[in-house]
Formats: structure tokens, C-alpha cells, sequence
């Protein structure tokens, strides 16, 4: 808690606390939950410590740390295997996070390239201007951050809780959770003799969490807190991928862009690295293209005629596309987190962290799993599967920082996809660079002329920039 | 080729498709729909509006995202499930 003011915290402890106080089955939301029949499971169901449904990064870790405590784990999967429903940029900033649950995991697992350049980038249609971050620190382990292609890394990452201990059923859909009384009993799979009885349901089932909506802890979503992500990997050799984006060996980029890259669409584009392919995709807030009418392939093909991008993917073949939604709206569309029996971890508690620079979602999937594994480890312990002894998975997560972060981002997400910031501060901050940057003859300008005049001709009310720039600060500066 | 169209890049996606389809349209709510957000959201353009004011779907080469009935704000239009474990899409990215 040692980064946040007195009042958030004090503002964070109350807010934790309506989560802890709020009966079963409603959500902090103030949607009308519609009442759903609970199924009892059938008799002689088999029996497990921990069910984990959904072998992405929240699954995998959350059985991993259970198996590892020595409970049966069942980790059920949808796909034919680990990763082949999941879809990423994908950077993974959790290398660190890793390192200690497995020492050294990047001499094992299958990464691409560790990330030793950032760059975020503001759009218009014929101009972008760049921050370009790099650093040789990030190319020492457990280094900051990987490229990483999912459906190699989720199926080395499940095989990782199998090697702890772990079972792993793949092709196997998980329909509702079951029911005894007022306590999660297990799951039914859609299969004969599907029922599955365990103390405690761990869901991890992503993005659209349905098991959460099952259970009465998440609400229907709105078309504006979800995004839509459309991918490309395109194949380009490795001597390409160094010359052309200045990297050394394994060392990788990733881009952000923000600003027209998606036309007038809430969203943005990203380009990273690979060893031997590019991932990019443009992302769009789903209100926003449905207002729009824009196709998401479109905006994507724009994207890479962009001229700033265009010679950056030159040569490349499609490999593979892919799309995948993202819970945008963080902190304002958390579910309720946990009832007796189940906890929810992962995209499926909307634990993605999405703002502008932002796009981390599998670090905190990983957190929010581990936090979750040890919950269900600890209420082992003491054979207490209430909603009283899970109410500690919040503790957990609070000491993760992932709470917390997502607590002090909460304004993020409405001001990231505001029509000034995603379209007209690019535009400014393009144009005010292009005047810095011409010579044609005429008298040499200074800063501050071009700055007032730039902001006049913007036509922008001197309340409007005052009030973003206070939500600005208080979104990403204090 | 880096520009290609939709049709080509569907190509790279392998689907095994299953015989009951996860997700039902129903025609009746969307011949009274003008909004028609399906249409233009669908990564993998699976919803046609037809002349007679109808709408065609087809299931087999759906990303099972969910945008669509995220979109979608017409009661009872979309039926929305995930397919049979093992089916549906499967991503590689090799
Ligand atoms: C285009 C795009 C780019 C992104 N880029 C990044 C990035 O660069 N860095 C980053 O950190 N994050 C990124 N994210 C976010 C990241 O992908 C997610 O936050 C992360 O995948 C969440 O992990 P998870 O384990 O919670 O869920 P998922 O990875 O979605 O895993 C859920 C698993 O559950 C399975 N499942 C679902 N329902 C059932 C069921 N009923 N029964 C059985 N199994 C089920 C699924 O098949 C899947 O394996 C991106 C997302 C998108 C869409
Ligand atoms: S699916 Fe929904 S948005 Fe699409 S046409 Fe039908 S009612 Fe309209
Ligand atoms: S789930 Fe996604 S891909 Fe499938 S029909 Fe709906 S929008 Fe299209």
C-alpha cells in the first residue's frame, strides 16, 4: 500500500470491503441480475481438492500452486489443447512474477524475444511522433518482459502444473457450476457423466466470463467496457526482424500506438516482435466500431498501410489471424470476486489492464491464479471452503498489488477512450512536431508560439484541456 | 503478401467444425433490427444482411469471441454458447 494516499487507500479499503459485505449473487454493479436455476450435481460425481476451468495463464498458475501443496487438481480446458483458443499480443511483463514460481522459466519455456525496446507512438493519418525507450538492463535476467506466441507458451505453461501434479483434461467445456445450498460444489462438463465435484471451483475461463455470470458474480457486459483485437502474425526472417528494428540477437520491441491508427474508432494498434514473425493488431473499443460501422479486418488493413508501418511489415507473410476480446473497464466491471467455493481469477474477474501505454493482462492473470491457488491451498489447510475463508483471496490479491493497481487506475480506462485523447491530442501533438520540425523559408518559431497556436486552431476550450489534464493526472500521475 | 483479403487470411485459421452450431441467430428479432452492430463488428464477417432484410449467419468460422452478442442489444437475437470441447477454432500462430 506503500504507493497510495491516504484517502485512496482509505477509499480502497471501503470499496474491498462492499465486495466482502455483498450478499450471493449480486454484483457491484447496478445491472439487475436475472435469477438462474442452480443445478445440484449428480450423485457418485467424482471428487477433486481444486477444479480450475481454463488452462490459460490464471488457470495454469492456480493449479500449479495448488498440485504443488499437494491437493488434487483438475485443470479443464476447452481447446484440443492448452493456448489453442487463447489469443495475445502478445508481451508478457511478468518475468519476474514467474522466476518465483519457476527459477530461470525462460532457459525452459518457449519465448520469443526479451524486450529490450518500447516505443509508444501517437498517430494521424500521414504523421506519427515516437517515444522510443531502450535499455540493455532489460536484457539481463529475469529481464522485464518476452514476446511470446500463446498457444506455444499456455501449453508449456499447463504442462508445468501437470509436471507439479496436476491433471489436465483438454477438450472438455465447462457448461455451470453446481450448487449445495449456498456453496459451489463442483462443475458439470458438457459430456456424459460430466459432473465434477471439487471443494473449491477456481474459474479462470476469460474474457467473457461465463462461469462468474453462472454463478450470479458478474453481471452482462456493456458494448463499452470490452474491446475487440484483431491479429496478424506475419513471418519475416530473423536477419530482417534485427536490421530492420535495430535489435541485437534476441533482443525484441514492442510499439503502442494510439491516435488515428483506428480511424475514429476508440482503440489503438501494436507491433511487436517475434523471433522469426511479427504479432500486430489494432484494438477497438466494441460500442465504438458497432457506432462507426468500421470492420475491425479494415481497420486493420489501414493499419498497416500506415506510412509509418507500412516499411515496418514490408515482405511479411501472413501467417495466422486471430481476434479475441479484452475487458477494458477495469476497476468498474470487477465481479464479485469469490462465494463459498469458487473463486475467480484471471480476464474472467476482468483483471486486464488496459490503458494507452498498457496492455498487461497475462502477468496479472498469472498474479491473480497464484493468489487464488494459495487461497484454495489455505482453506485446505483449515477445511473451511466458505465464503467467509475465501474472502482472503482479496488480502492475497491486495498484496500482489493487483487490487491495488487496479484501484488507482480507476479513472484510466474513461479517459483512454475519450474522443480528445484518442483522436485530437495525437492530431496536436503531431501537428504542434511538424511546425517544430519544417523549414520553409519563413522566420524560425519558437516553442511556446507554437504551442498557443497549435491550441488555437485545435479549437479547444482552455476547461476542456484543464479538466483532461487533471484527469490525466489523476489517471497515470498520482 | 502483407494486404490480403478477408477471405484468404480466414484461410489461415484452422476450424474443426462441429455439426450443432454454438451460436443461433434468430431472424425473426433481426428483420426488426436497423442497427445491425453484428454486421460490422464480426472479426470473421459471418453476418450478411440480405436483400429481404434478414440477416445470414454461419457458425463454422467463428473465433468464439463474443463480440457479437456483446454488441448486439436486441433481446433474444443471439443464442450464444462455446462448442463442443475440441471443436471450433484452434489457433497456432506457427
Ligand atoms: C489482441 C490482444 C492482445 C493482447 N496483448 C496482450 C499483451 O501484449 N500482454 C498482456 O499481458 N496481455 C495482453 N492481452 C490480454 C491477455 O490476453 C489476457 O489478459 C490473458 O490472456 C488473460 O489470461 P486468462 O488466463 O485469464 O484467460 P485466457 O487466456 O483467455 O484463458 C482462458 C482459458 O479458459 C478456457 N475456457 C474458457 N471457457 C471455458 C469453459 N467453459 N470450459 C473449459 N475451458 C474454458 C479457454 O479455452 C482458455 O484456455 C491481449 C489480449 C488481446 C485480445
Ligand atoms: S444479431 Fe442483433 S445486431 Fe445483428 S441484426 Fe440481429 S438483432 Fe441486429
Ligand atoms: S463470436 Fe466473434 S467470430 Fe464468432 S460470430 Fe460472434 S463476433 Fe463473429
Amino acid at each position: 500500500m506503500a504507493f497510495l494516499s491516504k484517502e485512496a487507500s482509505l477509499a480502497l479499503v471501503q470499496r474491498v470491503h462492499r465486495l466482502i459485505g455483498m450478499k450471493n449473487g449480486v454484483t457491484p454493479h447496478d445491472a439487475p441480475q436475472r435469477r438462474r436455476q442452480r443445478s445440484a450435481p449428480r450423485p457418485g460425481a467424482e471428487r477433486f481438492d481444486v477444479i480450475v476451468v481454463g488452462a490459460g495463464p490464471a488457470g495454469s498458475a492456480a493449479a500449479l500452486v495448488a498440485a504443488r501443496a499437494g491437493l488434487k487438481v483438475l485443470l479443464l480446458e476447452r481447446g484440443e489443447y492448452p493456448g489453442s483458443k487463447n489469443v495475445s499480443g502478445a508481451a508478457f511483463y511478468g518475468s519476474a512474477i514467474l522466476h518465483e514460481l519457476i527459477p530461470n522459466w525462460w532457459e525452459q519455456a518457449p519465448v520469443e524475444r526479451h524486450l529490450t525496446r518500447r516505443v509508444l507512438a501517437f498517430m494521424t493519418a500521414e504523421t506519427s511522433v515516437a517515444i522510443d525507450f531502450r535499455t540493455t538492463r532489460f536484457a539481463e535476467p529475469p529481464y522485464n518482459g518476452f514476446s511470446i506466441l500463446r498457444p506455444r507458451f499456455d501449453r508449456w505453461f499447463a504442462d508445468q502444473a501437470v509436471a507439479a501434479g496436476a491433471f489436465l483434461l483438454n477438450a472438455a467445456v465447462v457448461d455451470e457450476v453446481l450448487w449445495e445450498d449456498d456453496q459451489v460444489v463442483g462443475v458439470r462438463v458438457r459430456r456424459d457423466e460430466g459432473d465434477l465435484r471439487a471443494d473449491v471451483v477456481i474459474a479462470c475461463d476469460g474474457a467473457n466470463s461465463f462461469l462468474a455470470k453462472n454463478a450470479g458474480l458478474q453481471r452482462e457486459f456493456h458494448a463499452h467496457e470490452m474491446s475487440l483485437g484483431v491479429k496478424e502474425v506475419l513471418a519475416l526472417d530473423e536477419a530482417t526482424i534485427r536490421e530492420r528494428f535495430h535489435l541485437y540477437d534476441n533482443d525484441g520491441l514492442a510499439i503502442e500506438y494510439i491516435g488515428a491508427i483506428t480511424e475514429e474508432v476508440s482503440g489503438g494498434g501494436f507491433l511487436y516482435t517475434n523471433r522469426d514473425s511479427l504479432s500486430l493488431g489494432v484494438i477497438g473499443q466494441i460500442s465504438s466500431l458497432a457506432e462507426h460501422r468500421r470492420r475491425p479486418y479494415e481497420l486493420l488493413e489501414t493499419f498497416k498501410r500506415h506510412p509509418s508501418v507500412a516499411p515496418l511489415v514490408r515482405g511479411g507473410r501472413v501467417r495466422e489471424y486471430s481476434a479475441h476480446i479484452i475487458p477494458e473497464a477495469g476497476w468498474n466491471m470487477l465481479p464479485k470476486l469469490y462465494t463459498g467455493g469458487m473463486l475467480v481469477a484471471g480476464d474472467a474477474a476482468a483483471l486486464c489492464f488496459v490503458a494507452g501505454l498498457y496492455l498487461e493482462g497475462i502477468n496479472y492473470a498469472i498474479q491473480s491464479g497464484i493468489a487464488a491457488g494459495e487461497t484454495a491451498v489455505a482453506a485446505h489447510r483449515e477445511r473451511d471452503f466458505s465464503a467467509r475463508s475465501l474472502a482472503r483471496y482479496l488480502e492475497r490479491l491486495r498484496a500482489r498489488y493487483v487490487l491495488t493497481d487496479f484501484a488507482n487506475y480507476r479513472h484510466a480506462p474513461g479517459l483512454v477512450n475519450s474522443p480528445r485523447l484518442q483522436n485530437l491530442y495525437p492530431e496536436l501533438i503531431a501537428g504542434a512536431a511538424e511546425q517544430v520540425f519544417r523549414v520553409n523559408g519563413g522566420p524560425k518559431r519558437k516553442l511556446l508560439p507554437i504551442a498557443l497556436d497549435t491550441l488555437r486552431r485545435a479549437n479547444i476550450s482552455p476547461i476542456h484541456m484543464l479538466q483532461d489534464a487533471w484527469q490525466a493526472g489523476r489517471s497515470f500521475g498520482w | 503478401m502483407v494486404s490480403i483479403p478477408l477471405e484468404e487470411r480466414m484461410r489461415t485459421v484452422r476450424f474443426k467444425v462441429d455439426d450443432r452450431p454454438h451460436i443461433v441467430v434468430n431472424a425473426a428479432v433481426c428483420n426488426n433490427c436497423s442497427v445491425r452492430a453484428c454486421v460490422y463488428v464480426c472479426p470473421a464477417n459471418l453476418f450478411v444482411p440480405l436483400d429481404d432484410g434478414g440477416i445470414l449467419f454461419n457458425y463454422e468460422e467463428c473465433f468464439e469471441c463474443g463480440t457479437c452478442y456483446i454488441a448486439c442489444n436486441q433481446e433474444g437475437a443471439i443464442q450464444w454458447s462455446y462448442p463442443r470441447g475440441g471443436y471450433g477454432v484452434t489457433f497456432r500462430e506457427a
